[in-house]
């Protein structure tokens, strides 16, 4: 099982985390730090797996962005891989050769994607088109209760 | 809202929309529109630096709360939305968490998506708010909107607490067999979230778990197999129940493997990966300890194994899963060789991840099957030697150290060594003690165990661990003469180079070469090196006064060179030189040796040779260990002793063997102890549990006499032994000055114990005026070079003869001093005097407990020798 996933820039400003487990802001907040500025300080010829605490870390560069997740011992650390993928992928096709702006500026859109592919921190659709058109149905539903013209301004903008 | 330009000229229209124009015109003036999130997010950004940012969150966060304070329906939406990207840039956003709960309880759509994602963020299983939410959950679950149940279930998935798992465990129930797979999917993942928490919920969700496998959806089918597989670990019995359906899982991978291209699930040319892994694992679980099952799924594993495309991560990935699977269940040998082999070439792969699981897998399996892991050693070795990522040569260099085995000791020990040479720093400390640690198991003789040593010590320098000081010095000690001119000679050339950055390296040399000088400068064709005495004291020289030598080098170079005193032939003066020149050194412990070494040429130099004689092998570490846990266990702690009543420890002789050793003439035991004054005088008693009483009068749990206090203390102590004891009244201490020139010296001292740096010797005095009684004088010497504290001396006589102790001259033994204590023994019986002594004591905060026994009292002397005056009234 999953028990988080981060999304941090280069510059190591978190972008996006889902967490699996419970665990104090506080905690949280430690574990991100640490995390980052571990992965950050690695380079490029290294592998993409670190030992952390009983937990294996899986974390793969896209562009800018860096995708962090924790998995447990038990876990295969390449098939976290191919979920990453999976989600850069979803997100690439949602926003149409994603950048990191459509995330800082959509990132309730991020969650909403990651929500369909992962639930509890384990898969729960593998199928790409299932997702998106999940997604789309519900983003259908919202601009059926909302106006274009009035979710400009009375929704989430 | 500018609606009303487009809404034509209809009168009663017009009015309507002023009217609603105007309200809202009121509203906005009473609360501003709040800003926008994408607005926001664009103010942040433009902050330049963090006090600007924390200026613009702060100002917001003040709108938001002013916002929800005002029960803004319109806006919660929003300002949540906001709200949670100041959280994620790590804000405090707690006071949102109630707000969530009002947006999931919204019948909009838009707001119980922001409310849910908002709740999956603040809240977690640890809030209190718990209770509401459930009741939101459980509308939710009920809605008949497919993508508001699919909300609210992948919040449960996210932050079920035990509690909300059993309140809503039977709607996720229902759920899991709805006919609607979006939802059955994440019910069933809900299923799991809520096992992992109450595992006794599991029993609801076992029919409804079953059926999952007969569907043809992925999504059902991937969660269902992670809902069995999480049941299975979770309880025996459901392993038991889930063995059946072992054929359908191998069915369901069979097809998956063999069924052609569907675009849906296609991930570079495997058919759904995630969903083959997960079977692969669930089939791991159930063939585990199971032959019948593992027969069932050998096939298709082997099927797997051999068919999967391996040049994309996507294949690797099932093939890790694969061997992983193969490795676990009682699979067919052939089976586990491919699937070695497998990681084999995955150690060959270009990608690096593929590489490191490949070593970190082969180092899981190593134990299963040695011997297939070991025809990859070339393969590991490479890694090892030139794997550009370095968590890949950590993997290969623990792997490395577990393939070590009596075979190829001496190949893997060569790469090893030309791995530490090269290898970065993090690395020394852990691959040298491994090294040395093979090497001590491995080691074919004792000449290549020496040798390896000394490559390690070379080239892992300062990083080498302070076991492997010890232990090569203990090797070398213990392969005694027969090498140690050889090692001597080997170091010899080591030290002869620039060993600043191997201080190890020169401690282990300079300590062989001070054992074996000798042998080092006798020439011999063995060693083929040829040393002269000058060009040794050359580089102790160097080695003492280099200011890269740290003080413990020092300390075994100055050692050493005293050692060589005795060992060289002409140069003695110039060690004396060197050492004097120590005299003054700035470092204390550096100068104490000084001064002591210094001492030894100027006072003592025939002790010289004596006591710097070649040292007797050393016992293993691991022996000594042992006995001196022996040792502990023996002594009964203070606490034990204390129970026993002295007066009450009657009899029960059989019980005690150290009766044996002291019984007189009647079986009786006499027994004094010193410290304290007010239990000091003679005390006979009865028992003959000697170790009672010792233990009884231990006095470690009882405050110690104040130094200061003592002249008070004998002279009464003195009053009570006037009047305890008449043998002995003419004797009282205030008069010993007087009554020792009447006392006469026996022929010779005792040594009764000299072990930890304690000498003690006893002087048994005969008393002139009184044929019977005799003072015994003891000496404690300290030789060590730490203060003993708390000393505590005791002593026990056969009955037939009377014992008294005095005050001791001290409790606290300087380093190089002594302390004295007088007990006067009667001898009525005129027998020989034996006495048990019992010792207690602090030496560099270890406490310290020894007894022993002494029995070679010189026999009651009928001639006198000379006077002990000034022996006497120096003890004083």
């Amino acid at each position: 099982m999953m028990h988080f996933m981060l999304l941090f820039s280069r510059q190591g400003k978190l972008r996006l985390q889902k967490w699996y487990v419970a665990h104090p802001d506080k905690v949280k907040k430690k574990i991100t730090r640490e995390l980052i500025t571990t992965i950050l300080a690695r380079k490029p010829k290294m592998c993409s797996f670190l030992e952390w605490k009983e937990l294996k870390i899986v974390y793969k560069r896209y562009a800018s962005l860096y995708f962090c997740c924790a998995i447990e011992q038990n876990d295969n650390e390449l098939l976290t891989l191919e979920i990453i993928h999976r989600y850069v992928e979803l997100l690439d096709k949602y926003f149409g050769s994603v950048c990191e702006l459509d995330i800082i500026f959509n990132f309730e859109k991020a969650y909403f994607i990651l929500d369909e592919l992962l639930l509890g921190g384990e898969i729960q659709e593998t199928s790409k088109k299932n997702v998106l058109k999940a997604i789309s149905a519900q983003d259908l539903l919202q601009e059926e209760e909302t106006p274009q013209t009035f979710f400009e301004d009375h929704g989430l903008g | 809202m500018n609606s009303s330009s487009d809404t034509g000229f209809n009168p009663a229209f017009n009015i309507a929309t002023i009217r609603q124009v105007f309200n809202e015109a009121v509203e906005k003036v009473r609360m501003p529109t709040p800003m926008r999130l994408r607005d926001l997010i664009r103010q942040i950004r433009a902050a330049r630096t963090a006090a600007e940012e924390r200026a613009v969150i702060n100002k917001e966060c003040a709108d938001i709360r002013t916002s929800f304070r005002d029960e803004d329906n319109v806006w919660r939406c929003r300002n949540i939305a906001k709200l949670l990207y100041i959280h994620m840039l790590g804000y405090p956003a707690h006071f949102g968490q109630l707000e969530c709960l009002k947006l999931i309880a919204s019948p909009r759509f838009t707001d119980k998506r922001i409310g849910y994602l908002g709740a999956m963020l603040l809240l977690d299983e640890r809030q209190d708010v718990h209770l509401l939410i459930t009741n939101c959950l459980k509308n939710d679950l009920n809605s008949c909107t497919q993508f508001v149940v699919g909300l609210a279930l992948c919040t449960l998935g996210a932050i079920a607490s035990p509690e909300m798992a059993r309140d809503l465990a039977t709607e996720v129930e229902r759920l899991m067999k709805s006919p609607n797979t979006y939802i059955r999917k994440k019910a069933a993942l809900c299923a799991y979230r809520i096992v992992l928490k109450v595992p006794e919920l599991m029993e609801i969700f076992l029919p409804a778990t079953r059926s999952m496998l007969s569907e043809k959806n992925h999504g059902v089918l991937i969660t269902g197999v992670t809902l069995i597989t999480e049941m299975c670990e979770r309880s025996i019995d459901t392993l038991q129940h889930f063995k059946k359906v072992v054929p359908n899982l191998v069915r369901i991978l069979k097809n998956l493997i063999l069924a052609g291209y569907s675009p849906e699930h296609d991930v570079s040319g495997v058919s759904d990966p995630f969903l083959q892994v997960k079977i692969l694992r669930l089939l791991k679980i159930l063939g585990k300890k199971d032959p019948e099952a593992s027969e069932t799924m050998n096939d298709v594993l082997a099927q797997v194994a051999t068919t999967t495309e391996t040049n994309k991560n996507v294949g690797n990935t099932i093939l890790y899963e694969t061997v992983l699977s193969i490795m676990d269940i009682k699979s067919e040998s052939g089976l586990r060789v491919l699937a070695i082999n497998i990681l084999g070439r995955f150690l060959l792969n270009t990608d690096k991840n593929i590489r490191y699981v490949a070593l970190n897998t082969l180092l899981k399996t190593i134990h299963l099957d040695m011997t297939a892991v070991q025809r990859h050693r070339t393969t590991i070795i490479e890694c090892l030697r030139q794997d550009p990522d370095v968590s890949i040569r950590r993997r290969a260099l623990e792997l490395s150290i577990a393939l070590i085995n009596s075979h190829n000791v001496l190949t893997m020990t060569k790469e090893l060594l030309a791995f530490l040479e090269t290898s970065e720093p993090e690395f020394k400390a852990q691959c040298s003690s491994s090294i040395v640690l093979a090497a001590e198991k491995f080691a074919p003789n004792t000449r290549w165990h020496l040798d390896t040593l000394i490559k390690v010590l070379v080239a892992a320098g300062n990083y080498v661990r302070d076991d492997v000081v010890s232990s090569t010095i203990q090797l070398v000690s213990e392969s005694g003469a027969q090498h140690g001119g050889y090692m001597a000679s080997k170091l010899w050339v080591e030290l002869e180079k620039d060993t600043s950055d191997k201080q190890p390296l020169i401690q282990v040399s300079t300590w062989t070469i001070g054992e074996f000088g000798d042998m080092l400068l006798q020439q011999s064709d063995e060693h083929a090196v040829t040393v002269n005495e000058e060009d040794i004291l050359r580089v102790y020289h160097k080695l003492m006064w280099s200011p890269q030598n740290n003080i413990i080098t020092k300390q075994y170079t100055l050692n050493s060179l005293m050692k060589l005193s005795t060992r060289i032939k002409v140069n003695v003066d110039k060690i004396h030189e060197m050492v004097a020149s120590f005299t003054t050194h700035m470092h204390t412990d550096l100068q104490q040796r000084g001064i002591e070494y210094n001492q030894l040429f100027n006072r003592y130099d025939p002790m010289r040779e004596g006591l710097l004689e070649r040292m007797p092998a050393m016992e293993s570490n691991r022996t000594q260990q042992s006995q001196w846990n022996e040792t502990i266990e023996n002594i009964p702690s203070p606490n034990d002793l204390l129970v026993t009543d002295v007066t009450n420890t009657e009899t029960t002789s059989d019980s005690n063997a150290l009766l044996v050793l002291l019984e007189g003439s009647n079986g009786d035991t006499e027994l004094i102890s010193n410290q304290n004054p007010s239990i000091m005088p003679t005390m006979t008693t009865d028992t003959q549990d000697l170790l009672d009483l010792l233990g009884g009068l231990d006095l470690n749990n009882q405050p110690m006499q104040p130094l200061n206090n003592l002249p008070s203390e004998i002279s009464s102590t003195n009053g009570l032994i006037d009047t305890t004891n008449h043998i002995f009244d003419t004797l009282s201490l205030a008069e010993a000055p007087i009554v020792s020139t009447t006392k006469v010296k026996s022929p010779g001292t005792v040594t009764a114990y000299d072990q930890n740096n304690l000498l003690i010797t006893l002087l048994v005095e005969r008393d002139q005026m009184n044929i019977d009684s005799n003072t015994v004088n003891m000496t404690a010497y300290n030789s060590g070079t730490f203060t003993i504290n708390e000393f505590l001396f005791q002593a026990a006589v056969p009955k037939t003869f009377q014992l008294q102790m005095l005050p001791p001259s001290s409790n606290v033994i300087e380093p190089g001093s002594s302390l004295t204590q007088l007990m006067r023994v009667s001898n009525v019986s005129k027998s020989q005097l034996r006495m048990r002594i019992r010792l207690s004591y602090t030496a560099n905060g270890v406490s310290i407990q020894d007894q022993t026994e002494v029995n070679n009292f010189p026999t009651p002397p009928d001639t006198f020798g000379t006077s002990t005056l000034d022996l006497w009234s120096e003890n004083q």
